[in-house]
């Protein structure tokens, strides 16, 4: 993958100023790559991880994993009926898999109570959906290559040869 | 009751007094690291659990487990078309450092010199005195980027020289040798008939070019002791683990010492090296362009910042000049100046070399947040205490 993505990836809050200084490359034309990145949607978007456990008020946010069975439409595939799915504001990620069941969903909610009510008034009504089981997440432990953990104690001694 | 002569006559690290200060104090950035900050892979602990799980615990041979012998000759192979004998010409160690003892002490006779380059890694001259040689000191300099060159080489040599030593990528300054100058360096050693110890733990991380094992060069095979291990590539310090590979009768003579010192490496860390060895390389990959990131950034700081710092071409050191900063002051000075004011701490040059008094050691073995940290607390302290 290219550099400045890897960078990104990485820690999205690295300036191009830094980039250019890891890199090698000028300035301007860091930026320039980056705002192409932006334009073009190769970036889609800049957000912070946050261990959802560590901030004060959002303990009883829950999350549940939803495998959606659907049937697929003649012309568009699942593509028209995934579409009135992630749609909705509680759906934060949403994937076509393959195996079992067709959808993925993740969906999340201020208590078991409102995402209970999504999927049986929301989610199982529709149309095409043939059926959906529903996980509660009970831990996050790693999420898109971060592991979760209170900061460790340094292991290295501060100065060696 | 006295010790022994040898020991004494070693110069106590005048550093030592510097590192107590360091270790004692508390919220330090440090960039006096000589070792990977990232964890060893995964999978490699992963193996030395599973050895342990399945009743690994027993001594090995004395030269390491064959399985690892092969893997790592086959490695060679593989990597630099280099080939040994797995059985008489390879040694597991206790790291490199332990292998680079062996050598000196099967090779030496009281009083035989051996040449070590100047700045280098704090253990060569000592272990040379230890095994009762002489190190004969080959002073290289900054403008030519502390290369290693006949040039350098013959000015230092004199009668009854039997070996030199040769470290690259170079710990404290980074420097590294294409096979051209590598060449030159061959050509020196074969016209006065010198082994070679060719420390190359830093191989995985050359940058600029494709490192080149000295003993790949036409002849050099047979007068070259290779020494290398685990703990840099991989990021296994720990593990203590460690080879050399070179000709079979010095190999067989410092298998002598070995078994009678050591008895084997820790099965433990030969079951896990195994595993670095056969699934290893993509995580090296990773972490040696994660370290190149950081030695652009580095390097660039120090250099705005108006210390003349060469781009070193491995390991992950930068070898920065202090004396453009005209602080009026010695490395030393300032490395405690600057640990006390803004609680940075580095290792001053003197550590390496007599000569080094001017510059310092900056390792980028680091995470880019300590990285950055670290360089606004330098500028901040610069800003202040700048004539």
């Amino acid at each position: 993958m290219e550099d400045i993505l890897e960078i990104l990836i990485n820690d999205a809050r690295t300036s191009a100023d830094e980039i250019a200084k890891m890199t090698g490359k000028p300035v301007a034309a860091v930026k320039k790559q980056i705002k192409q990145y932006e334009q073009d949607g190769t970036i889609v978007h800049y957000k912070a991880i946050i261990n959802p456990e560590m901030v004060e008020g959002n303990q009883n946010l829950v999350r549940a994993l939803i495998q959606v069975s659907i049937t697929p439409q003649k012309d568009v595939g699942f593509d028209h009926i995934a579409e009135r799915i992630y749609n909705f504001a509680e759906v934060k990620s949403c994937y076509l898999v393959s195996g079992s069941y067709d959808l993925l969903l993740v969906v999340e909610g201020t208590s078991i109570q409102t995402v209970a009510e999504f999927v049986s008034s929301k989610l199982s009504p529709m149309e095409n959906v043939r059926q959906t089981s529903t996980h509660f997440l009970l831990k996050k432990y790693k999420d898109d290559g971060r592991i979760f953990k209170v900061a460790q104690r340094q292991k290295r001694l501060n100065i060696t040869y | 009751m006295q010790v022994a002569k040898a020991v004494e006559q070693i110069p106590p690290s005048g550093i030592r007094a510097f590192f107590d200060l360091v270790m004692g104090m508390k919220d330090v950035i440090s960039l006096g690291v000589g070792e990977p900050d990232f964890v060893t892979p995964w999978n490699i602990r992963e193996h030395a659990i599973y050895s342990l799980e399945h009743g690994y615990t027993t001594y090995t041979s004395n030269k390491g487990m064959p399985e690892l012998r092969k893997d790592i000759v086959k490695f060679l192979k593989w990597r630099y078309d280099l080939e040994y004998d797995w059985d008489k010409e390879m040694l597991i160690t206790v790291g490199a450092s332990e292998a680079m003892d062996l050598v000196f002490r099967a090779i030496l006779n009281p009083g035989e010199k051996v040449l070590v380059h100047e700045p280098c890694f704090v253990a060569y001259a000592p272990l040379v005195t230890l095994a009762g040689g002489v190190a004969v000191p080959v002073v290289t300099s900054a403008d030519q980027g502390f290369k290693v060159t006949p040039k350098v080489l013959e000015r230092a040599w004199t009668k009854g020289v039997k070996a030199m030593i040769l470290n690259y990528p170079c710990n404290p300054t980074g420097t590294s040798y294409t096979r051209n100058e590598l060449l030159a360096i061959a050509k020196f050693a074969k016209k006065h008939d010198l082994l070679v110890v060719s420390d190359e733990i830093y191989d995985e991380l050359t940058y600029d070019f494709e490192h080149t094992p000295l003993a790949t060069l036409p002849g050099m095979k047979a007068r070259t002791v290779y020494l290398n291990g685990f703990s840099k590539a991989y990021a296994m310090t720990g593990f203590r683990l460690g080879w050399a590979a070179g000709p079979e009768h010095i190999l067989a003579a410092m298998t002598k010492i070995h078994q009678y010192t050591i008895m084997c490496a820790p099965i433990t860390s030969q079951m896990a090296g195994r595993e670095a060895i056969r699934n290893g390389a993509k995580e090296v990959q990773a972490m040696k362009k994660e370290y190149d990131r950081r030695r652009h950034f580095i390097v660039t700081s120090l250099n705005e910042m108006g210390m003349d710092c060469h781009m070193p071409q491995g390991a992950f050191y930068a070898f920065p000049s202090i004396k453009g900063l005209k602080l009026g002051m010695s490395s030393m000075d300032f490395a405690k100046d600057l640990l006390e004011k803004e609680k940075v701490a580095l290792v001053p040059g003197n550590a390496f070399g007599s000569q080094c008094a001017d510059h310092i050691r900056i390792s980028y073995a680091s995470s880019y947040d300590n990285l950055h940290a670290a360089v606004v607390r330098m500028k901040h302290y610069l800003e202040h205490h700048r004539a």
